[in-house]
C-alpha cells in the first residue's frame, strides 16, 4: 500500500507538544498504541470528521495521544475518561469523542465509569487498548493480566485464587442493554489488523449516526514490558491472550437502530425568568397589621408528628410574612429527625433583619403533639405564646409566666371534613391572637404555598374557623 | 422587585442558571440534595442537562469535560462527597477549567451526620487535592447570597479560567428565605481557549501534564500570579458594629447569622462588640483583620468545627491580640446565648 507511508491528515505534521524528536512518537517499537493511533487517523480521515473529533487521552503510555491527534484534545485523569466523555459529548453533541484508554485505565480505576456511560448507552466511541500489563508504570498487573502471567507486582505469577480472573470487558459491557456496538479485535497478523480497521470504522460511523454507544477492544502487544521482542509477543499474544479473551462481536445492534439527527446545544436566556418559576414583579401590596405589644418581631418554633403539616404551617406563616413586607426565615428540621416521625421548623418573623435562623428561645410554640409541648414548653421566652392542639394533648403547658391558647384544632378539622387541614386552624388562631399577620394577607399568600388549587377553600374555611375561635373565647 | 420565599439550595440553582449555567452532574447527598433535585427539575426546562453521575468523582470529571468545552457548568455535594472530588478538582485547577463547585457542608470525619457543619474549611479552602492550587472560596449566610454569590463564582471562574467554590452548611442551604432574583445574564464571555468541536480545536489542549520539571514550573508560576490576581481583586468581608468595638467576633455562613444575634444581645447590654464576617475564605480578609486587630482589644472565633479558619485569622494578627476561639463540631449549632456564656467566660480569664 502506497499510502501506508504518507501520515494521516488526522495526524500533526511535526508533534510539537512533545519535547526531544518531534517526528517519532513517544511509543516504543512494536508497540500496539502507535498502530491503532494510525488506524484511527486514517478513519477520521476517511469520514471527515477531524475538524469535530475530540480525543480524550487516558493515564496510561497513550498519555500523550495528544502530541499525535489533529483534532481537539483533552487529558484526563485516570480511569475518568468515560465521564469525561461524557460531558463534552453533552455540551458539543455534534463533536465526535473518541475515549481512548488501556486496560488499567478502563478496567480497574475506571471500572465503574467505562460501565455507566456504556449503560446510559453515551453516544461516544471507546478504544479499549488490552495489553494484559500496565505498560507506563513499568510492567505491573493489570485487571486482564493472564493467569498465572508474571508481572513486577505479581512476581510468582498471576494467582487466580487470590488476584481473580482476568477480566473480561466485553462479555461484562455485553451484558447491558444500552450499547450498540461492542467487538474484540487483535493488532497481530494483517488478517487480524484489517478487522480492526474495520471495527474502528464501524465504532465511529456509530457515533457519526448518533446510534450510542461503541467500544472496540483491541488485544495490544507490550514488548517492552512483556520483556520480549516485537515478534515474540506478537506470537505470545496468539498464543496466549486470544485463548483467554476470544475475539468477535459480542453486540451489534448498528442494523436495528436507526440514524438519529444531530441536535446542537444553544444557548438562550429569553423568557428563563419564567421558566424558573421565579415571581413576576408586582406592586407590593400594603397591609395594615398591628401585631399585640409581645409579638413584635416574633420567633417561632413549630413542632409536631410527621404528617400534620408543621412545615407547611411554619412555611405559610413565612411566605405571608414576607408578602407583609416583614424579613423572614424558615428552617426546617431535616433528615433522621424526621425519620423518627417528629417534625418541627422555626420561623423567625422580624422587621429587623433576621439573625440566627435557629429558634433556641421562642417567642411563639405551636405545638401539635405532647412531646413537642414537653420539649419545648420551658424554652419559651417571658410573656411568650404557647399555642396547643386540645384534641391531642390532653396536658396544660405548665408555663405561667406566657400567654397559652389550647384550641381543638384537630378536631375542629375533623368536623370540616379533613384531619389534615389542623394545621391551617392554628394559622389562623395564631393570626387572630397575635395580630402579627392578618386575614387578607394570608388569603393573598395561600396559593403561594398550597400547591393544589382545589384545597384552597377547605384552607380557607379552617383558617377562618381558627380566627373566629380565638376571637370568640377573647370576647367571651 | 418581588420577592420569593425559597430554600438556599433552590436559591443556588436559580442563580446559576441565570448566570448562564446549563449543564450539572451530581451524585445525591443531604443535604444538598435539593441542589441536584432543582437542577433536574429546571435544567430541561431552559435546554440545559442534568446528569446524575455514577459518583461524585464521575460527576466532578463529567464537569471536567463539559468545561472543556466552553460552557457554564456545575456540581454540588456535601462533604464525604467532597472528598471524592479532590483529584476532579485538582485536575481541573491544573488544566485551567472555570467550573463553580458547590459544598453544603456536614457533620463529620467520616460519613459523620447531615447536621450542618464547617469542617471542610481545610479542605476546600486550602486545597484538599493534591499538587497546590488556590480557588476563590466562598461563604454565603443567606438564601440571597446563595443565589448572588453562585452567579458571582461563575463570573470569577470565568475571569480566571479556574474553578470557584461556594462553601455553604447544612442550615444555609435548608433554610428558605425571601430572594430577590437579579436580572439573567444575556451573554456569556467568549472562551478562545475551549474545545469547540470546530476547525480551531486542533490548536487547542486541555491539560494538566507537562514532563519537563521546568516547563512545569513555568505553568505553575502563571498559575499562582492568576491566584494573586485573584487574592488582589476578590476580597469580601462585612462587618456589623465594629466602627467602636473592643472585641469583634468573627465567623462565616450560619454562624455570621448567629453571631449577629449575639451582637445585638451584647450591644443592648452596652458591651462594644462587632462582627466580622469573611465572605470569601480565600482570599482571607487578613488586611482587613490586620486593620481590626491595630484598634480592638480581642477577636472571639466561632466555628462549626474544630477551629479551622480560626488558623489563618492567627496567622493575620500575628500576636498582637488575642484570638480566642469557641467550637461545636459533629452537627451541633451552638445558640447565642451558648457563645455569648463563652464569650464573658473568656473575658474573666
Ligand atoms: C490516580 C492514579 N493512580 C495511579 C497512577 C499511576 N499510573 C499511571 S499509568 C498507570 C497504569 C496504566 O496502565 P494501562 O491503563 O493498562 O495503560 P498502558 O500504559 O498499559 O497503555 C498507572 C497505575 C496515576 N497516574 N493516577
Ligand atoms: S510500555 Fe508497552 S504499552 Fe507502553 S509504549 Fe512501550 S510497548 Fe507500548
Ligand atoms: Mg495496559
Amino acid at each position: 500500500m502506497a499510502n501506508a507511508l504518507i501520515k494521516a491528515d488526522s495526524f500533526y505534521e511535526l508533534y510539537e507538544r512533545k519535547s526531544g524528536i518531534q517526528d517519532v512518537t513517544h511509543y516504543c517499537p512494536g508497540c500496539g498504541h502507535g498502530v491503532l493511533h494510525k488506524l484511527i487517523a486514517e478513519a477520521i480521515d476517511d469520514f471527515g470528521i477531524r475538524e469535530r473529533t475530540i480525543l480524550i487521552s487516558p493515564v496510561g503510555c497513550s498519555v500523550f495521544a495528544y502530541y499525535y491527534f489533529r483534532v481537539g484534545n483533552i487529558q484526563a485523569a485516570h480511569g475518568r475518561a468515560p465521564a469525561v466523555s461524557t460531558g463534552i459529548k453533552r455540551v458539543h453533541p455534534e463533536s465526535i469523542v473518541i475515549s481512548y484508554q488501556g486496560d488499567g485505565d478502563l478496567a480497574a480505576i475506571g471500572g465503574n465509569h467505562i460501565i455507566q456511560a456504556a449503560n446510559r448507552g453515551e453516544n461516544i466511541t471507546v478504544f479499549f487498548v488490552n495489553n494484559a500489563i500496565y505498560g507506563m508504570t513499568g510492567g505491573q498487573m493489570a485487571p486482564t493480566t493472564l493467569a498465572g502471567q508474571k508481572t513486577t507486582t505479581s512476581p510468582y505469577g498471576r494467582n487466580v485464587n487470590s488476584e481473580g480472573y482476568p477480566l473480561k470487558v466485553c462479555e461484562l459491557l455485553s451484558s447491558l442493554e444500552a450499547p450498540v456496538y461492542i467487538e474484540r479485535v487483535a493488532l497481530t497478523d494483517p488478517k487480524n489488523t484489517t478487522k480492526v480497521r474495520r471495527a474502528v470504522r464501524k465504532a465511529l460511523q456509530n457515533q457519526i449516526d448518533n446510534k450510542g454507544f461503541s467500544l472496540v477492544e483491541v488485544l495490544s502487544v507490550c514488548p517492552s514490558n512483556w520483556k520480549m521482542t516485537p515478534v515474540q509477543s506478537k506470537q505470545w499474544l496468539v498464543d496466549n491472550m486470544i485463548p483467554q479473551f476470544p475475539l468477535g462481536v459480542f453486540r451489534d445492534k448498528t442494523a436495528e437502530i436507526p440514524n438519529r439527527e444531530t441536535i446542537r446545544n444553544t444557548f438562550d436566556q429569553s423568557g428563563v425568568r419564567e421558566k424558573l418559576e421565579i415571581p413576576a414583579n408586582e406592586k407590593q401590596v400594603q397591609y395594615s397589621l398591628q401585631p399585640k405589644m409581645d409579638f413584635a418581631n416574633p420567633k417561632l418554633v413549630i413542632a409536631g408528628f410527621g404528617g400534620q403539616g408543621v412545615l407547611i404551617l411554619g412555611l405559610g406563616i413565612a411566605q405571608a410574612a414576607m408578602q407583609a413586607g416583614y424579613n423572614v426565615s424558615w428552617l426546617p428540621s431535616y433528615g433522621p429527625e424526621m425519620r423518627g416521625g417528629t417534625a418541627n421548623c422555626n420561623v423567625n418573623i422580624s422587621r429587623e433583619r433576621v439573625g440566627s435562623p435557629l429558634v433556641t428561645k421562642p417567642t411563639v410554640l405551636i405545638a401539635m403533639n405532647l412531646p413537642s409541648l414537653e420539649k419545648f414548653d420551658s424554652k419559651v421566652e417571658a410573656n411568650g405564646l404557647i399555642i396547643y392542639d386540645t384534641s391531642l394533648i390532653n396536658k396544660q403547658p405548665t408555663r405561667q409566666d406566657v400567654h397559652v391558647l389550647g384550641i381543638p384544632a384537630t378536631q375542629m378539622a375533623d368536623e370540616l371534613g379533613n384531619t389534615r387541614i389542623a394545621n391551617m386552624v392554628i394559622l389562623g388562631a395564631f393570626i387572630a391572637y397575635t395580630a402579627v399577620l392578618n386575614k387578607e394577607v394570608v388569603f393573598d399568600a395561600l396559593p403561594n404555598f398550597i400547591k393544589r388549587k382545589n384545597l384552597l377553600p377547605l384552607n380557607e374555611s379552617a383558617i377562618i374557623r381558627g380566627m373566629e375561635y380565638v376571637l370568640n373565647k377573647v370576647t367571651n | 422587585m418581588a420577592k420569593q420565599l425559597i430554600k438556599g439550595n433552590e436559591a443556588i440553582v436559580k442563580g446559576a442558571i441565570l448566570a448562564g449555567c446549563r449543564f450539572y452532574f451530581g451524585y445525591p447527598i443531604t443535604p444538598a440534595s435539593e441542589i441536584a433535585e432543582a437542577a433536574a427539575f429546571y435544567l430541561p426546562v431552559v435546554g440545559g442537562t442534568f446528569i446524575q453521575a455514577e459518583s461524585e468523582s464521575a460527576a466532578i470529571n463529567m464537569l471536567y469535560g463539559a468545561a472543556s468545552g466552553g460552557v457554564r457548568a456545575m456540581t454540588a455535594s456535601s462533604s464525604p462527597g467532597m472528598s471524592l472530588k479532590q483529584e476532579g478538582i485538582s485536575y481541573a485547577a491544573g488544566s485551567e477549567l472555570p467550573m463553580v463547585i458547590v459544598d453544603v457542608m456536614r457533620g463529620g470525619p467520616g460519613l459523620g451526620n447531615i447536621a450542618p457543619a464547617q469542617a471542610d474549611y481545610n479542605q476546600m479552602v486550602k486545597g484538599g487535592g493534591h499538587g497546590g492550587y488556590k480557588m476563590v472560596v466562598l461563604a454565603p449566610n443567606s438564601a440571597q447570597e446563595m443565589c448572588d454569590l453562585t452567579m458571582l463564582a461563575f463570573d470569577v471562574a470565568d475571569k480566571y479560567r479556574n474553578p470557584a467554590v461556594i462553601l455553604a452548611d447544612g442550615f444555609v442551604g435548608q433554610m428558605m428565605e425571601p430572594v430577590e432574583f437579579p436580572e439573567p445574564v444575556m451573554e456569556l464571555p467568549k472562551k478562545e481557549w475551549a474545545i469547540q468541536a470546530d476547525a480551531q480545536d486542533e490548536f487547542r489542549l486541555v491539560s494538566s501534564i507537562d514532563l519537563e520539571p521546568e516547563e512545569l514550573e513555568k505553568h505553575n508560576v502563571h498559575l499562582q500570579q492568576k491566584y494573586a490576581a485573584m487574592e488582589a481583586n476578590h476580597v469580601m468581608f462585612e462587618d456589623y458594629q465594629t466602627e467602636d468595638a473592643e472585641l469583634v467576633v468573627i465567623g462565616y455562613g450560619v454562624v455570621s447569622r448567629i453571631l449577629h444575634s449575639v451582637v445585638d444581645e451584647l450591644r443592648g447590654k452596652g458591651v462594644k462588640i462587632g462582627l466580622m464576617r469573611p465572605i470569601s475564605l480565600w482570599p482571607f480578609p487578613k488586611n482587613h483583620i490586620i486593620e481590626l486587630a491595630a484598634r480592638i482589644k480581642r477577636f472571639f472565633v466561632v466555628e462549626l468545627s474544630d477551629g479551622q479558619m480560626v488558623d489563618d485569622v492567627r496567622l493575620a494578627v500575628n500576636g498582637k491580640i488575642p484570638v480566642q476561639f469557641y467550637g461545636r463540631y459533629g452537627g451541633v449549632v451552638p445558640s447565642p446565648d451558648e457563645i455569648i456564656a463563652q464569650i464573658m467566660k473568656k473575658n474573666e480569664a
